[in-house]
């Protein structure tokens, strides 16, 4: 990858990509994982293997497929038009995720209010004589107990820490319109931090549930959606997190000016979308 | 990977030399909407007919009351194949194509917004239906629990229910990065003057469609991956026992399906929409409350999933609900009905195979959707639920709905694709055939559920033979039909025949018919201007 | 024959012509059937008239609409010389066949609203039956009675494999219907003890999907004296397609004698869970609830089905271990492995006994009685 600008030096009407081996790595990747993780959680011993080969593959495609992005983007090859591409994009992807939540969510909604009580109503009497309805619950039947998750304490530095990152964030970005690149460098450094600072604390309180609340995927419904909701939630946020890293890579190696820097509010967006979700699930899965 | 040298890049001068790969490796790595449609297309070709001998094999077995042809385990597992291939295999990739083809040759649009991209939506449909269609190979079968795949069966079934789950991921993933660019393309993208209201109705039907993919696959994903972990890691969404329920799984599925219904037959009036002005050579009546209904359309099937749940012991003001917003699609429906008859009315009208199929369409659809309606009266449903009234009547949209339009869709557009006109003779005995053969096959089937045969069953009662056996002829008729299809479809692509000029069809307006044909593999690479 | 047609006289000759075709018997074939079964309840009633009601308006707004089309595709073709008109847009005829629709669909709504709150109503039974579904059979309790059944198919399976003929019944009899006096409002509470499954009578207009872990429940009254039959209306496996459902509408002096009957029967046959039974008679009985329940999955030899993860019991360490742990097995189920909660003591010890001392297998603790599993329960 290393093709001069275009000769004119402006940008062309629309940038189109040359023909990509990248996308074609990325299925053979995704084949290797769902057959291996299929295979996998049968018992298989190739399964385990199978996933870390496809996973594989899965970095360098990314490696490779986003290298080259950055490389056209500093090439100055996309336009404005290419730019607004790339903002409809992004926003229509952080749309299917925050769809993609609504999905557990309306599963948190469901069990607290129409399947839990139906479950401890008089008429599942006959099937459940001795199950009160209540919420945390392990359901009628599942036998272990369980202390559920508190939201004062880690949870709640957990979204003080969230909402600091957001305002580093934003900060970092005004540094960056500005021409400031040390406050830049500096603020979007602070984010990452306070990223990986908040995945420590939530490895923690796993690790704490797991050991010492008796707090499980098997703990009924509750650990079901507890760990679900909060487990995707953390996947997001190491995404995001990379995305930042990527970012302060690309600062430090000089890319990225006040007019032009998309990759970079991208990955604010996605950040700022993985706050909110946070802020919903502190409120909905930690406090009520 | 090559490197970038100036001249693929679009808008330096229209000589451009290109060294792109040859071979197999063009099409593996091709950033070319043309090139990328034309795979998708095939790729849907190809899943039908497997799909449909999945539906022969059924057919087969149905033929009499006993067993004779295959096992009841292996009779569930290819009902649920069939539906799996068919929407996500055949029908969705084939709407995907057209919109690959079309929509940058519609909006005067170079190629799509990200052309790259475009190349992996489609490049993740193989894997996936490797691990589908491999699933039926491995230990323990396929997966049997139906397309829905409600659990707790679908949490009994062995290493191929897994298999399916991932490429249901897969192909969401697929899905999902499709319509990011088709919304991108659509309202990035557009020539100079062509304002969203100008825009053709497959464009529009396709925005509206995209949308609605971006909003349900993610939620599907959602449901199959509870499934997983209620599977394997112990939750309890899905499991009384834990606190969860069984019936939140249908909620989540639902939510995605209602939708999804919606988006195997909005592109379809896309096409419908585009064919009918062209042939009765009078602009289309009422753009603007076409567009309207579309959207209307979209938002009220968010409202209305659960209505493939009336049986499943909702509270009364859930079954109300449920039954007056699923009602009230018809109105918009019926607008678009409406339409596209006055559309017809006082026009100038030729009936080649592409009108053909649009009315073939429009008659069919119609009746698909009256017995939507019935089904959709709760009290009704309650005796046709699960029933093969209810697979007549998804026959009827999808089959002689969508898979229809999409025939009528072909025909118009093939000869802008190959250049060369395609076989007019048999194209209508391809219509005709496939119209007589489709109702010998599906009619029938709405008698036999309301005599109550359920579905999904290999062996029925003696009352339901006739029926079934008039219906296998007919499915066996319908499915071989299918080669005039084939052959008429390869003739073009062999250029034997008439040269197509660069418009054939009188009627016809839309900014394709601008383009020569075959269409060069670039086109408006300098968009034009549209007043 | 249950199949019953209400209508005009449905077109003999396609099943005629077919059976010509097929070289089939035509005795065997009689006139195809084509609309809902005779209903025998209200519900059921209202359904089937309200079925007819909205199909024949669409059937009036079909001929309205395509009568315009076809009249159109006639005149207004090319060929004829029809010159195309440019109108594209009307703004009154866009609401006229808007709200028209809509008033329509009010008229259709109205109906089935009363149908649905008739049908919700639950209220005040005579009776109550809970039914509850398994694969792949139905249990029903008679709960102010205290007695209760299995029913399963009855069809052999010689008639399935095609290697006797079918007999009319074909599919829909079973061994032990469902008995309900005439004229009496019979509440239903249907749940499942596996997967989802849907109790159906077609003549009753009921249809309820069993789900495990819920109850839901239905109501019907059944004024007619006859036997109805119906099938399991929701994928639930592989034997999905032969869970028949049959119900017997008897007089009330007949129920009335067979529920007396049930009773006695019931007390007779009842085992005193904390009889002790020899080794031998226990593995006896636990042979035919071994082959009954276990072995479509374990294989009568034992020797269970690795495909399938199906482990076997020959030589299985649960089997051979302590007693407890097998009992919990069998009881609760795990995994793959269906609970057995809904068998009596005495059938589980059986079965178990039998495994243990079976093929081989010669456990320590080789002999279960009814009391270890009655301990076990909670
Ligand atoms: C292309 C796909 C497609 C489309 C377009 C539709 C359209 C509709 N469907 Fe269908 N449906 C399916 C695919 C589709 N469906 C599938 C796949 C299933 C089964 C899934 C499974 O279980 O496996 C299903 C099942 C299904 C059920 C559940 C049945 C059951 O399992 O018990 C119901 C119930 O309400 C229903 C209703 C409707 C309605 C009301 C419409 C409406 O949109 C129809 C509207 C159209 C018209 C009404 C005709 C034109 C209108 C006029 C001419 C205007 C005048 C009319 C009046 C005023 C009456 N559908
Ligand atoms: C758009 C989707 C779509 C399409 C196109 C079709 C097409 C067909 N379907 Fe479809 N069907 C579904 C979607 C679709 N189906 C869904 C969603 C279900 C529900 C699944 C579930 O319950 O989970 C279903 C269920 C279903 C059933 C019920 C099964 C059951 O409940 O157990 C039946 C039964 O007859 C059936 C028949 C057919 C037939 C005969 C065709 C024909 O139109 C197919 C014709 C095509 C071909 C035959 C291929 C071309 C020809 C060849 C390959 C050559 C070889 C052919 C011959 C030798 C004749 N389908
Ligand atoms: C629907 C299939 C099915 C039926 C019917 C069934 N089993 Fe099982 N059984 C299984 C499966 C699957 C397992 C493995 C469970 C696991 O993986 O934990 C199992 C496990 C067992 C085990 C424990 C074996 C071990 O090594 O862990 C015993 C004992 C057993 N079954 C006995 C019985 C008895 C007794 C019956 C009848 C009353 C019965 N089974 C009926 C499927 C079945
Ligand atoms: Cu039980 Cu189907
Ligand atoms: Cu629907």
């Amino acid at each position: 990858m290393s093709a001069p600008a275009p000769a004119t030096g402006t940008a062309p009407a629309y940038y189109i990509p040359q023909p990509s081996h990248w996308p074609i790595l990325g299925s053979i990747a995704l084949l290797l994982m769902g057959f291996g993780a299929a295979s996998w959680f049968n018992g298989y011993a190739y399964g385990p293997w199978t996933v870390l080969a496809g996973f594989c593959v899965l970095i360098v495609m990314m490696f490779g497929w986003f290298g080259a992005v950055v490389g056209e983007s500093e090439r100055r090859m996309f336009s404005r038009k290419v730019d607004r591409s790339f903002r409809w994009g992004m926003s229509w992807f952080i749309f299917s995720e925050v769809m993609f939540f609504a999905a557990f969510f309306g599963a948190l909604f469901y069990v607290r209010n129409l399947s839990v009580p139906d479950l401890g109503s008089i008429g599942s009497k006959i099937l459940w004589p001795d199950y009160t309805a209540a919420w945390p619950t392990v359901g009628p039947y599942i036998k272990d107990t369980f202390t559920p998750m508190a939201a004062i304490g880690i949870p709640l530095i957990n979204t003080i820490i969230l909402l600091s990152s957001g305002v580093t964030l934003t900060i970092a970005h005004h540094g960056l319109k500005a021409g400031h690149r040390g406050q830049l460098k500096l603020f979007l450094f602070f984010t990452v931090a306070l990223g990986a600072l908040f995945l420590s604390l939530q490895a923690y309180e796993y690790h704490h549930a797991y050991t010492e609340l008796g707090l499980t995927l098997r703990s009924g419904v509750y650990g079901s959606t507890f760990f679900m909701l909060t487990g995707f939630h953390g996947l997001h946020v190491t995404i995001g997190a990379i995305m930042l890293t990527v970012m302060l890579v690309r600062v430090f190696r000089g890319h990225f000016d006040a007019e032009h820097h998309f990759g970079f509010e991208a990955a604010a967006w996605y950040w700022h979308f993985v706050d909110v979700v946070w802020l919903l699930l502190f409120v909905l899965v930690y406090w009520l | 990977m090559s490197s970038v040298t100036h001249d693929d890049v679009l808008g330096h001068g229209h000589d451009a030399h290109h060294h792109h790969p040859t071979g197999l490796m063009r099409w593996v790595t091709t950033t070319n909407h043309k090139d990328i449609g034309t795979m998708y297309l095939w790729f849907s070709f190809i899943m039908f007919l497997v799909g449909g001998t999945m539906a022969m094999t059924i057919r087969s077995e149905l033929f009499e009351p006993g067993l004779q042809i295959v096992q009841p385990e292996f009779f569930n597992s290819l009902t649920t194949l069939h539906g799996l291939i068919m929407i996500f295999g055949a029908i969705m990739p084939a709407a995907v194509g057209f919109a690959n083809w079309q929509i940058p040759m519609m909006i005067g649009a170079p190629d799509m917004a990200f052309a790259r991209m475009n190349n992996w939506s489609f490049w993740l449909l193989p894997p996936a239906a490797v691990l589908l269609i491999g699933s039926l190979f491995v230990p323990g079968g396929g997966a049997a629990g139906g397309w829905t795949m409600y659990p707790p069966l679908s949490v009994q079934l062995g290493m191929g229910m897994d298999m399916t789950i991932f490429a249901v991921h897969i192909m969401g993933a697929s899905s999902i990065m499709g319509s990011i660019n088709i919304i991108t393309t659509i309202l990035n993208m557009r020539a100079p003057g062509m304002t969203l209201m100008k825009m053709p109705l497959f464009c529009w039907s396709w925005l509206i469609t995209a949308y609605l993919l971006i909003a349900v696959m993610p939620v599907l994903a959602g449901a199959v991956t509870m499934l997983l972990t209620d599977r394997h890691f112990g939750t309890s969404f899905f499991n009384a026992a834990g606190g969860g329920d069984p019936v939140l799984f249908q909620h989540v599925f639902w939510f995605f399906g209602h939708p999804e219904v919606y988006i195997l037959i909005l592109p379809a009036f896309g096409i419908i929409s585009e064919i009918i002005p062209a042939f009765a050579r009078k602009p289309l009546f009422g753009y603007a409350s076409m567009v309207y209904a579309l959207a209307a359309i979209a938002i009220l099937s968010f409202l209305v999933w659960a209505h493939h749940m009336f049986t499943v012991g909702m509270p009364t003001a859930g079954l109300l609900f449920f039954m007056y917003a699923t009602m009230l699609i018809a109105v918009p429906t019926g607008v678009k009905v409406f339409n596209w008859v006055a559309t017809m009315w006082r026009g100038s009208m030729t009936f080649e195979a592409p009108m053909l199929f649009a009315l073939g369409f429009l008659f069919l659809f119609t009746i698909g959707g009256f017995t939507g309606l019935v089904l959709a009266i709760t009290p009704v449903d309650i005796q046709l639920q699960d029933t093969y009234y209810v697979v007549a009547h998804f026959h009827y949209v999808m089959v002689a709905g969508s898979l229809f339009a999409f025939f009528g869709g072909t025909y118009y557009w093939i000869p802008k694709w190959t250049g060369t006109m395609y076989d007019e003779k048999l194209a209508k005995l391809h219509f005709w055939s496939s119209l007589i053969a489709f109702n010998v096959a599906f009619f029938p089937m709405h008698f036999l559920g309301l005599a109550g045969m359920p579905r999904r069953i290999p062996d029925y009662s003696q009352q339901f033979t006739d029926w079934n056996m008039v219906s296998t002829v007919g499915a066996f008729w319908f499915g071989l039909s299918q080669f005039i299809f084939l052959y008429v479809v390869l003739k073009c692509i062999a250029h034997k025949g008439e040269k197509a000029p660069g418009k054939p069809w009188e009627g016809a307006t839309t900014l394709e018919w601008t383009l020569p044909s075959p269409a060069p593999y670039h086109t408006f690479e300098t968009p034009p201007v549209v007043k | 024959m249950i199949r019953n047609c209400r209508g005009s006289a449905p077109p003999r000759f396609i099943g005629r012509a077919l059976a010509a075709l097929g070289a089939l018997p035509a005795a065997a074939l009689a006139a195809p059937a084509w609309n809902f079964q005779t209903p025998v309840t209200p519900i059921a009633r209202e359904q089937f008239d309200l079925h007819l009601y909205i199909f024949w308006i669409c059937v009036v707004i079909f001929i309205g609409v395509f009568g315009v089309l076809f009249y159109s595709l006639l005149k207004h073709r090319k060929s004829v010389g029809h010159q195309a008109a440019q109108f594209h847009e009307n703004t009154t005829v866009e609401v006229v066949w808007t709200v028209i629709p809509f008033l329509i669909l009010v008229f259709m709504a109205y109906p089935a609203s009363k149908t649905i709150l008739a049908l919700k109503d639950t209220s005040a039974p005579d009776m109550t039956i809970k039914v509850t579904g398994y694969q792949w059979k139905w249990n029903y309790d008679y709960i102010e009675d205290g007695f209760g059944f299995y029913s399963t198919l009855a069809t052999p399976f010689d008639q399935i494999e095609n290697r006797a003929p079918k007999d009319e019944n074909y599919l829909l009899e079973v061994d032990h219907p469902l008995v309900v006096p005439v004229d009496t409002k019979v509440r239903v509470l249907i749940t499942a003890g596996d997967v989802i499954h849907s109790w159906w009578v077609p003549a009753f207009g009921v249809k309820q999907d069993a789900i495990p872990g819920f109850v839901r429940d239905t109501w019907f009254k059944a004024d007619k004296v006859g036997t109805y039959r119906g099938q399991c209306a929701e994928l639930c496996g592989k034997d999905h397609g032969f869970m028949p459902v049959v119900v017997e509408v008897k007089s009330k002096d007949d129920y009335a004698k067979w529920s007396a009957e049930q009773k006695k029967a019931l007390a007779a046959a009842a085992d005193d869970p904390h009889k002790l039974w020899d080794q031998g008679a226990l593995v006896a009985r636990g042979e035919k609830v071994f082959n009954a329940n276990c072995a479509a999955c374990h294989q009568a030899s034992g020797t269970g089905n690795a495909a399938a993860k199906i482990p076997a019991l020959v030589g299985d360490a649960v089997v051979l271990g302590p007693a407890k742990a097998q009992i919990d097995i069998v009881l609760n189920g795990r995994n793959g492995m269906p609970s057995w909660k809904h068998l009596p003591d005495t059938d589980i010890a059986a079965a178990i006994t039998y495994t243990r001392n079976s093929w081989g297998n010669k456990a320590g603790e080789g002999l279960v009685q009814p009391a270890a599993v009655e301990a076990e329960r909670k």
